[in-house]
């Protein structure tokens, strides 16, 4: 049996998938900011496979990858700055409850 | 043709992808999704060395496994009460996400099996870029070197380190 691309992609796109649900119904902020993350690596690892398979020897896929994962970790500390602000304002991070600048 | 034992190792990190993502969006418990999203990002990275890219690999775990997910933790620790649950999703909600989800996984899904013949190619056997190279490549200026991300990046991460600063610091 030979592991081709297919085999390697379709882990990364249920694993996108399950970013994509926990993001549409989690309430936590900090639980929606993981389904984040789970669909940034997806995408991530997408990038890689492609790489590998398709291109050998180049290193564009790879190159991206590093720089995603660099915005990944400095979009995740502001955020989890802003949470942790909201929380010391409103005592709270449930999205419902966070309304006030909706409209 | 792969070794048996390079298939058994597969099969084993995919599904702890599978499984443990699905874990880490499904449980109510928020510092167990914490631990969940680790696991699967260490899976990631052992698919990174699988696929001989031993310096991204490196990267996945030193970055995020390392970095992001402790930060995660302090959060959680900070905004919430340890073994709290989260209450029961409304059904509409739930059902809403999954149509989603599952609306995009089947459109994706079928698109990767209506090219499963461009994609059913084996691992190519060339040397992956070593340190060397890699170096070479984010230092340049050339064709297909990057320096200008390179740096465009580090000032990205200047003003994050600035922003987290202000705004998380006390009043």
């Amino acid at each position: 049996m030979e592991i081709t691309a297919l085999y390697y992609l379709v882990p990364s796109l249920i694993m996108f998938c399950c970013g994509l649900y926990g993001f549409l119904t989690r309430r936590n902020m900090i639980a929606m900011l993981i389904s984040l993350e789970l669909m940034l690596n997806g995408v991530d690892l997408n990038f890689v496979i492609f790489n590998r398979f398709l291109f050998p020897g180049q290193m564009e896929g790879m190159i991206f990858t590093l720089f995603g994962i660099a915005l990944a970790a400095a979009e995740t500390a502001l955020a989890i700055a802003i949470i942790i602000n909201i929380f010391r304002w409103v005592n709270n991070i449930d999205i419902r409850e966070l309304n006030q600048m909706k409209f | 043709m792969d070794s048996v034992g390079s298939i058994i190792l597969f099969v084993i990190v995919a599904l702890s992808i599978v499984v443990f993502s699905i874990l880490a969006v499904t449980t109510r418990k928020i510092l167990r999704a914490a631990t969940y999203l680790l696991f699967t990002l260490f899976a990631t990275a052992v698919v990174y060395f699988m696929l001989d890219y031993q310096f991204l690999g490196a990267v996945q775990i030193a970055v995020y496994a390392g970095g992001i997910v402790v930060l995660f933790v302090f959060a959680i620790l900070l905004t919430s009460h340890p073994g709290h649950n989260s209450e029961k999703l409304a059904s509409k909600r739930r059902v809403l996400g999954l149509i989603a989800s599952l609306a995009m996984l089947f459109i994706a899904g079928g698109s990767l099996l209506a090219r499963c013949g461009a994609l059913s190619v084996t691992k190519p056997d060339v040397a992956t870029p070593d340190m060397n190279q890699i170096g070479t490549a984010m230092m340049g200026v050339g064709e297909g070197q990057y320096l200008l991300p390179f740096e465009a990046i580090s000032v990205l991460l200047l003003a994050c380190i600035i922003g987290g600063i202000v705004v998380a610091r006390k009043r």
